[in-house]
Parts: C-alpha cells; structure tokens; sequence
C-alpha cells in the first residue's frame, strides 16, 4: 500500500528542507566574502566588461553585430588597428601609401606580425581571407564592406569568378596592394571593422572549409588569431576569456593580462553586476539609473557623445506627407531641447536640425530652419491652418519605452503647436523591420549609428533605391552630387559637397531629425587608458587595469 | 495498465505531428524573416543567405526536408542567429542550466506549499492560516520580475550573500531558485489547503477521528493522499513549465538556460530554434501529462487506468 512510502516522501522532503536550511545557514556565516570572490576575482590584471547580447559566432566574416566587434578587435588585428588615442594608427601593416588618384593602396605589412600559432602572417593571408568572404556560397552578410576594391561585388555576386581580377594583391610576402573602384577616403576608417579582419585559412579549412559558416573553428581549443589577446574560453550566454598573446608583434606594449567579456542583453542586471563589484565597465545603464549615478557615483558615470542619429523616417509617397511642406512643418514643430532635457534626462544627447552628428571634420551649416511661426504658416500653405482638415498621421516604432516615451512626447507638441493629430503605434521588432522596408508607415522612428568616422555612412542612406533608404524619397540631384563626393579632388571640396548634400534633406525632409545619441555607461576609476572616440571603440592593447 | 501508457505513447505521435507543423507554419507567416535588421544587406546577399540555410526552397520542400532531418537523424538543424551552434546543441547545452534552476525550484516549491498548504487546513481559521495563506497570496500576485530584483537587492546589494547575478558556483544558484521557488511554493500552498479542507470533512476523515486516531496519522495516512491530487494536476504542466525555463529568471539572474532561447528565438525568427524548443516543450508537457494521469489513478482508487 502508498501509504508508508507516502510518509518516507513526507520524510524525504522534511529532510531536504533541512539539508537546504544547513546549506542557507552554512552560507550565512562568513558574510561579504561572497561579493569580492565574484565568478572572476582577478588575481591578474583581467579587465571585466559587459558586453551586451551573447555573440553569434566570432567568425569575422559571419557576424554583424556590435558585442561581436568588441570581442573580435581583442583576438584578431586588421591592417589599421586603434592608436592609444582612439585614432587610427598601424596594425599588421606598419605603413601604406596611396597613389595621387586616391584608388591604390599599397600596405607594407611588419615582418614580426605573427598568428597566434606561431605562423608568420603574410600578405597572402589577407588575399585568401577577402576571397573567402566574397565567396558567395558562404553568404558573408558584410560582405559588401568591400565592395570599394574592384571586382568586389562582382565577385560577390557570380559575374566575376575569377579571383585574381579583384583588386586585393600580394607582391610579395609583406606588401599588399588594394586597387578601388573609386576613391574612398575613409577607407582606413572602415578597414578599423572587422569585415577587413583576416582568418587563418589553414584553421577554416580544417574545421569545414571556407564556404560553411558556424564551423568549430572559432571554438577557443581551435581558434587561430592574430590580436593582441588569444581566445581562451567561450561559455555561451555567460562569459568569453581573451588571455594575453605570446606572439602578438606589439605585446610588449598590452597592459592587461585578459579580459572577460559578460554577456548581458540586460541593462538592470548589468548595472546590479556592476554595483556590487563584478564588473569593471558596465556597457550601458538604465534610463531610471542616469540621475542616481550622476549624483552618487560621479566617478563610475560616463557620458559621451556618439556618432549616430536619432530620427524619424517619413514615408513620402503618401499624403499628406508627401508635401514636404508638412513634412518640414512637423519637423519644425518639435522641440527637441525639451524633449532632451524631460524624455531623455539630459545626458549628453544633443538636439539634431541635420542627419550627420557633428565632428571635427564636418559639421552640417544646413539644418531645418525656421520658428514655430515659419511651421504653422508652411501648414496653412499646404491647405491646413492650424492643422484643420489635416488628416492624423501614424508614428510607428519598434516596441521599447524608450521609444514609447520619446512618441508620446511629439505626438503631444505636433497635437498642441500645430493641431495636428498624431496616433502611435508599436510593433515588435522584425514586424516594425518589415513595416518599415516595404513602406507600410506613415512616419516611422529609426536610429542610425555610423559605420565609420565619416559623413559618407550618414548620406549615402538616402541615395535612390537604396536598402536603407526605406522612405520612398528620391532626388535626382541628390544621388548625382553623391556620387561625385568620392571623385572630389580634395577633402575640402568633398565636404562642401557633404554640406549639399545636408541643405537638400534640411529642405525636403525626407527624415526628421531629433537627437543625436550620447553613449551613456558605467566604468570603475580603476580602470586606466580607457580613450574614447566618436564611435566609442579603443584598443584593448592599450587599455590598464589599476590593482 | 502497460496497455494505458503504450497507448498514450501512441496518442503522443499525432500530437507532436501537429504542434510540429503548426509551428513550421505559423512562424514562416509571421512577417519579418531571420536576416532583417536595421542595416539593410544586398538583395545579393541576402539571395546568398537564404541559399545558405537553403531557405530558398518551396515552403512544402523545407518543411519535408525538416521532418525528415528530425525523423531520420533527431536533427533539429542549424540555428541562424547563432551561425556557430546547432539546434541540438544549443538545447544540450542550455537544458542543464534549466533543469538545474527547475529542479531546485521544484524541490523548494514543494517544501514551502506543501508544509503551507498542510498546516493552513489543519489550523483552518487561526494566525498561522492567515499567515500561510496571505504568504500564498504575496506570492501569487507578485511577479518574478519584482521578486527577483528584490531578493538581489537585499541579498546581494545590501547584506553582499551572494552575486548579483551569473551562474558559476554553487551560491548563484540560490537566489534564482528562491524567486522561481517562491511563485510556484504560493500555488502549490493554496492548492493543498483547498484540497486538504474538502478531504478533511469527509466521512471517513470523521470515522478516523472516531477511531481515535492521531492527528499525524489522519493527515499523513489518511488526509494527505486525497488532498494532493488537485496538486498533482497542476503539477504536471508546472514541473514542463519550470524544467524549460523562466524568460525572466534566467534574464534577471544571467543564467545560461533554454527559457531566454525560447523566447529570444521567436524574436530572431531563428526558425529552427524556435521549432527546436516548442518541439521540446511539448515532448515534456505530454511525458508529465502521462505521469500525472498514473499518479492520479494510484491516489485516487476511484479512477482506473482506462
């Protein structure tokens, strides 16, 4: 009969509850010790950050994304790497030349640039590495990173398969020439992302070959680099272990001894890690966490500018915005320092008339001029005085308060400066994506965060056709001066092109403006050498740790 | 009784059959596809890309050629977000964390509801009743997302017990147990005392009692086994439940276990993780339905195995 063998379970749980309650009190006992032997406590220098949403993959040629960058640029060194100033300076190539029409590159790489293996790093590595991410049966995703080298897309695309007619040579071991197939003077800005990253070919191809994507090549057993740090643990969703390289050619100069790299897609979580200790750098904070921090933890609290945009894209092909009269006097109606100062709590973002964040090289003269005055007045031209008869137009984001928030703010200034009547609408992520790209909105919120250091990667989204223009907008004129800022002759005449290029969108308004980004996080005063730059990217070679 | 669980297992094929296909179907028609982002690629590329993870083919060709890889090789294919992992590796890799948190959970859960549960109907209308089920009542109306950030607040940020989060030693397995723990315990406790209460004025309660029997062995030898089965009912889809994961523990808590892939594949569109832990899921849900049905049949002389 069940009856005894229900009371030795009764038994059973009475006596874990008691193991449990031993095991509580045993915890009890030596009290703080447990904050301080965190997962990780660092007996070296071992730098501990947060890095956002677990990596795909670290494959260079594979992934897209931004934690995957971070972790990428610590294992593996392009031609061009991060100065100690955060500014571009040699990698594996110690010099370059470019040719007087800016479309040859010729890079001498150092004799002592080394793969973690022990293997000389030649010019023929990069050669074999680009092949492989134009291969198309791998299907690189950034693949068209470089497409600037001639032969490229084509290549990419299966117009072109023989190889060799791609504009990547190795004359010889150490010297390694690009030919474009146009000028691209941030070529070098670019080349810092890790699409221009090589591989060790050798490693790929024993793990799978070259066209298969996800081989076991990037696991830390088999990992081949050539960074300033070795790949040596990688434990999904929780943690990757960089340790310092033996065979990197400037490891005389790297500070750390390794670095943890958390994955932590949670901006609370990260912050409570941070609080208490396990962290050394938390990648970003909370909204709610801003004005504690300022207040109480000065020293830990960063706020920095950032190259990216926040804005609103405009569908043009329907009415009433496809009036840029309205387009412009909805723009116009925003208040954009209020909005910064009440919505975002005023750290560090600054309020955007033009779609380039500014930067010591180029700062937009052109921007979305004009008064409330000017905005109603452009309404009542367009048939709606004081927003009557004007029919309610939709702002669609993706589903985020944040996002939320900021719409809710401009419905209300679009409702009571202008009359308009605005409705909000969320969406989850892909659906937004696909609302979006297939012109299904009438307004629809967007950020853009540069690829490089230039204006290039802000203006050139709004070309005819293109994949992220998504706004149904286009300017014959636009795309022709666009073109030709790459065949300008000089830096000067590029940039007075750029500015063009920003008076044409300042008064068609294809895209709203509101603010350009601050990156906002968390850094213990521990850690030194921590520079910053517009993209917030630095050289872990370069970065200490103070014991 | 053979007879009952050989048919049930048979039942189980259709059944996964269906939530298999449904699920194929369903998430190919949710807008959006794997490859969206922000950044638009080449449509080239992005030909390329879909060739890849041969997401090219007719619909009805992916999905044969889907039901065949599980079918013939247990293969849940290759995961499209995480391009170095497949399926079955993801799963095996992530299912131990959650079984880990589960179990831990379930064994908390059952030690609080029960003993709850119990003594609130034994001492029906006293403080103690009030307490234990004011406790079930907490417990039930708050969410893990507000319970775990308190105990870490109090645990870990204040009196410095445990880490705020991760998933290494064995102390980081406390906290994320206690708040799954604690939901489940609320339940449970409120299930038993219903269930107790009703057994507790039977007849054959009142002849014990007649008898002279102890209050330990009324409850333990005579109450206890009638009183249970609501909880065994509701246990069955809770123990799947738990053992897949919690979303929001495992987010709270930084644990590497299957409920963040669960959810976060739907949002990815990664297809085959998506098919992979729904097809998981349900496996369970039907194996712990069956246990639950034969647990019943044995406390309950009532019901027979038909």
């Amino acid at each position: 009969m069940p009856t005894p063998r229900l009371r030795r379970i009764v038994l059973l749980v009475t006596a874990s509850l008691l193991t449990l309650a031993a095991g509580c009190a045993k915890k009890n006992t030596p009290p703080a010790a447990a904050p301080t032997a965190s997962p990780s406590a660092p007996a070296a220098k071992i730098l501990r950050v947060g890095n956002g949403t677990e990596p795909q993959d670290l494959d260079p040629h594979v992934v897209t994304g931004e934690p995957e960058h971070k972790v990428i640029t610590a294992i593996l060194e392009g031609l061009v790497t991060y100065g100690p100033d955060g500014g571009i300076a040699p990698g594996v190539a110690e010099r370059w030349e470019t040719s007087p029409d800016g479309r040859t590159y010729t890079f001498h790489l150092r004799e002592n640039a080394r793969w973690s293996n022990g293997e000389p790093l030649t010019s023929q590595d990069f050669v074999s590495s680009f092949k492989r991410e134009l291969t198309p049966a791998l299907a690189s995703e950034y693949a068209y990173k470089l497409f600037v080298l001639t032969g490229a897309e084509d290549f990419n695309t299966g117009k072109l398969t023989d190889f060799s007619r791609v504009g990547v040579h190795a004359p010889d071991a150490h010297t390694l020439v690009f030919t474009l197939r146009e000028r691209a003077p941030f070529l070098l800005e670019s080349m810092l992302h890790y699409a221009w990253f090589p591989v060790h070919i050798p490693t790929v191809v024993k793990f799978g070959g070259l066209d298969r994507k996800g081989t076991a090549w990037t696991r830390p057993a088999n990992f081949v680099g050539n960074g300033p740090f070795n790949l040596s643990e990688w434990k999904p969703n929780q943690k990757i272990t960089v340790t310092r390289s033996p065979t990197y050619w400037n490891r005389a100069h790297v500070k750390l001894d390794g670095i943890e790299f958390y994955a932590i897609d949670n901006e609370d979580t990260e912050e409570r890690l941070f609080r208490t200790g396990g962290l050394d750098y938390a990648y970003s904070l909370p909204l709610g966490k801003i004005e504690p921090y300022r207040r109480e933890h000065p020293d830990t609290y960063r706020q920095v500018p950032f190259y990216g945009v926040y804005f609103y894209r405009v569908n043009v092909t329907k009415k009433p915005l496809d009036d840029k009269r309205v387009r412009r006097a909805l723009a116009l109606a925003i208040d954009r320092e209020s909005l910064i100062k009440n919505v975002l709590r005023d750290a560090g973002q600054a309020p955007a008339y033009n779609v380039t964040p500014p930067s010591p090289a180029f700062t937009s003269t052109a921007r979305i001029a004009g008064d409330l005055a000017e905005a109603k007045r452009l309404l009542a031209e367009a048939g709606y005085p004081d927003g009557r008869g004007m029919p309610s137009v939709e702002i669609l984001f993706n589903t985020l308060d944040s996002h939320r928030v900021i719409a809710e703010a401009i419905q209300q200034m679009w409702k009571t400066r202008l009359g308009v009547n605005a409705t909000i609408q969320n969406q989850e992520w892909k659906v937004y994506l696909d609302t979006t790209q297939t012109l299904n909105y009438q307004i629809s919120r967007a950020g853009w965060i540069g690829d490089y250091e230039d204006p290039h990667t802000f203006l050139e989204l709004w070309v005819t056709g293109g994949g992220n223009n998504q706004t149904g907008w286009s300017s014959a004129d636009y795309d022709r001066l666009l073109r030709s800022a790459l065949s300008a002759p000089s830096e000067s005449e590029r940039m007075a092109i750029y500015q063009k290029l920003e008076a044409i969108l300042a008064d068609e308004v294809p895209v709203i403006p509101i603010y350009f980004y601050s990156r906002i996080y968390a850094i213990s005063p521990k850690v030194k050498n921590w520079v910053t730059n517009p993209l917030d990217n630095r050289g872990w070679q370069w970065v200490d740790l103070e014991k | 009784m053979f007879r009952f669980i050989a048919r049930r297992l048979l039942e189980t094929i259709p059944v996964l059959f269906i939530i298999v296909t449904a699920t194929f179907f369903m998430v190919r028609f949710v807008p959006g596809g794997p490859f969206d982002s922000e950044k638009a690629t080449t449509p080239e590329i992005r030909a390329n890309l879909e060739a890849y993870y041969g997401l090219n083919l007719p619909l009805h060709r992916q999905y044969t050629n889907y039901l065949k890889a599980i079918v013939l090789h247990g293969d849940l294919g290759r995961s499209t977000k995480y391009a170095s992992r497949t399926v079955n590796e993801i799963i095996a890799d992530k299912l131990p964390a959650s079984l880990q948190l589960g179990g831990l959970s379930l064994v908390i859960a059952l030690v609080l509801g029960l003993t709850a549960g119990v003594v609130a109907s034994v001492k029906r209308n006293t403080w103690v009743d009030y307490g234990a089920s004011s406790f079930a009542m907490i417990g039930i109306c708050v969410p893990t997302f507000v319970l775990g950030p308190l105990l870490v607040l109090v645990f870990a940020i204040h009196l410095g017990w445990f880490n705020a989060s991760g998933w290494y030693g064995w102390q980081d397995r406390i906290l994320p147990s206690l708040t799954l723990g604690i939901v489940y315990a609320a339940a449970i406790a409120r299930l038993t005392r219903g269930g107790m209460l009703e057994v507790l004025n039977q007849d054959y309660i009142r002849t014990a009692r007649a008898k002279g029997a102890s209050e330990a062995r009324i409850i333990f030898r005579h109450a206890l086994r009638g009183g249970l089965l609501p909880v065994v009912s509701y246990l069955g889809p809770a123990i799947a439940g738990i053992l897949t994961g919690s979303f929001v523990i495992e987010t709270i808590f930084q644990i590497p276990g299957l409920g963040r892939e669960f959810v976060n594949s739907a949002f990815n569109r990664d297809y085959t993780l998506v098919l992979g832990t729904v097809i998981l899921y349900a496996v369970l849900i039907v194996a712990l339905n069956l246990v639950v049905d034969i647990v019943q049949v044995w406390l309950n002389p009532k019901l027979k195995f038909e």
